[in-house]
């Protein structure tokens, strides 16, 4: 070993120092010595006399368990793994000197799970050594991500709760008019067969005037329930404002359910309501158009053309002395169905 | 990034005084909500008004409040992010005041639009040390009390014996001096580096 210390490299001592990771080995490839913090990584026998390549596992450059490989080149990058649990990974570089190598290792990017896993502190490392600043940094940066990440669903659970009120009906819980477009045009660009019911509650003015509005909305909430109550799931209702709701029914054989459904709707709304021990009676009139009757086209146009027609649908059924549906011909004129 | 500052004398308040102390403060300050978000940005004139109303809800000086939020910050489990960070200061709490300059960076680096007072830190004879914080362009605002009730707590983790006192502010520094009484007095609190990961 004495002929081998005045080659230059600094005394065993100061390379603990400077690089508390590194091992020297011999030129057989045993290590003759590990740095104070290299050797913290064994925690059974020691490194000292042991093969380095008992001890570590080069993935990179393959050398096929030979150590002359790496000792006969010059200063090589290596990447290694600790053979023995947890199996941390390692990077490291080694220099060859003329009685061996000299290797220092370093923790890279598993420098997180290392510091746990070997119980390392901050004098450890070197003070040169930028791995406190890393740790320190991963641990701040979470922290300040961590406190985003809750901002952030935070804020989309006040957006959702601000959507749904935007185009929720306070009154009925209801979909409202502005719930109306998004619903159909989402029918109209996936090319669903739907019908739209445009409803009008017969007689509700009378109830809000003789009764009063407490009486009005309990009307409404229960004519909403009833809308809900004979529809599908897959059926949406929305009220519009005042007495005006939109039934849309979707689903094959939408056109053959309408007249079914428009009569079963009529006739319990026009069963008697109770409000405080009075009844309240009113009907409903119905006017309908069908998607079917439509040539495919831009949602908007679509949306207009059917409430209109659905709307001119309605006031003929108001016409033929309410408590009745129409559905829309497309044809020209509307015709008059049974109520 | 000043809702990490309001949002600590929210914790502050809450954790010590009670949710209900807290609200009846936010009413006062009629600011159309009652907690302050750590990651949002909020007009700086808040936070002198807030402590303000603290003082006046807790009926203490605001120093005293500023000092409780510092010890507040290192002592409480709620708070064991910000004492980790600052652990990371060094192994020894001699350690940390010599790397006081570097606080306002590391602040930084974690949180790019906080801002700190620039602080300095020089020693003097027999374990004497001088803090400053703050400069006339860029004053202490009372960081000097929080440095105070911080630092106290922050000497107790490590097990040190220290005494701190608030020497004043003039033209926009904050004097605070520390007496190093001895560096193991105690058993300090376990730090380890990993914990968190």
């Amino acid at each position: 070993m004495s002929a081998c210390g005045g080659v230059g490299l600094p005394d065993q001592a100061a390379l603990d120092v400077l690089c508390p990771m590194h091992a020297r080995m011999d030129r057989q490839g045993r290590i003759v010595h590990a740095g104070p913090m290299l050797a913290k990584l064994d925690k059974g026998c020691g490194l000292a006399g042991r093969r380095f390549l008992e001890v570590f596992e080069v993935r990179r450059p393959r050398i096929h368990d030979r150590v002359e490989a790496l000792i006969g080149r010059g200063p090589a990058r290596l990447r290694l793994r600790l053979r023995q649990p947890p199996g941390t990974g390692l990077k490291g570089v080694l220099v060859p000197v003329p009685c061996g190598a000299v290797v220092n290792l370093s923790f890279g990017i598993a420098l997180q799970e290392a510091v746990r896993d070997f119980a390392l502190t901050a004098g450890d490392f070197a003070s040169t050594d930028l791995a406190i600043e890393m740790l320190y940094l991963i641990e701040a940066k979470s922290a300040a991500m961590e406190a985003s990440r809750k901002l952030n669903l935070r804020l989309q659970g006040a957006r959702i709760a601000a959507e749904e009120k935007a185009f929720t009906d306070t009154l009925t819980g209801l979909g409202n008019r502005r719930a109306l477009e998004p619903v159909l045009t989402r029918l109209i660009d996936t090319e669903s067969d739907f019908a739209l019911l445009n409803l009008d509650l017969d007689f509700f003015k009378a109830v809000n005037d003789t009764l009063g509005h407490a009486a009005g909305d309990h009307v409404l909430r229960l004519a909403a329930r009833i809308m809900q109550d004979e529809t599908r799931e897959s059926d949406r209702v929305l009220r519009l404002g005042g007495d005006e709701f939109v039934v849309i029914l979707q689903g094959p054989g939408v056109g053959a359910r309408v007249d079914d459904i428009a009569t079963r709707l009529i006739a319990r709304l026009r069963a008697p309501m109770i409000w405080e021990g009075r009844t309240c009676s009113v009907s409903a009139s119905i006017g309908v158009s069908l998607s079917r009757d439509y040539l495919v086209q831009e949602a908007g146009a679509m949306i207009a053309a059917m409430m209109e027609d659905a709307d001119r649908a309605l006031y003929a059924a108001k016409a033929l002395g309410r408590g009745r549906h129409v559905i829309n011909d497309p044809a020209g004129g509307v015709g008059p169905m049974a109520g | 990034m000043q809702g990490l500052v309001n949002r600590a004398v929210e914790r502050f308040v809450r954790d010590t005084y009670g949710r209900t102390t807290w609200l009846e403060i936010m009413r006062g300050l009629d600011l159309g909500f009652s907690e302050f978000e750590a990651m949002l940005n909020y007009d700086p004139d808040i936070t002198p008004r807030l402590l303000m109303a603290v003082a006046a809800a807790l009926d203490r000086p605001e120093t005293d409040i500023l000092e409780d939020i510092g010890t507040y910050l290192v002592s409480h489990p709620n708070a064991a992010a910000v004492r980790r960070l600052l652990r990371f200061g060094g192994d020894t709490f001699e350690e940390v005041l010599h790397s006081l300059e570097d606080l306002p960076g590391r602040a930084a680096l974690a949180v790019p639009d906080l801002y700190l007072p620039p602080m300095d830190v020089s020693e003097q004879a027999g374990g004497l040390f001088c803090l400053r914080i703050g400069t006339r362009d860029r004053p202490g605002q009372g960081y000097g009390h929080l440095a105070v009730g911080l630092f106290r707590a922050l000497a107790d983790d490590y097990g040190a014996l220290v005494m701190l006192d608030h020497k004043g502010a003039e033209a926009g520094t904050e004097h605070v001096q520390i007496e190093f009484l001895s560096a193991d007095h105690a058993e300090g609190r376990r730090f380890s580096l990993g914990a968190a990961g």
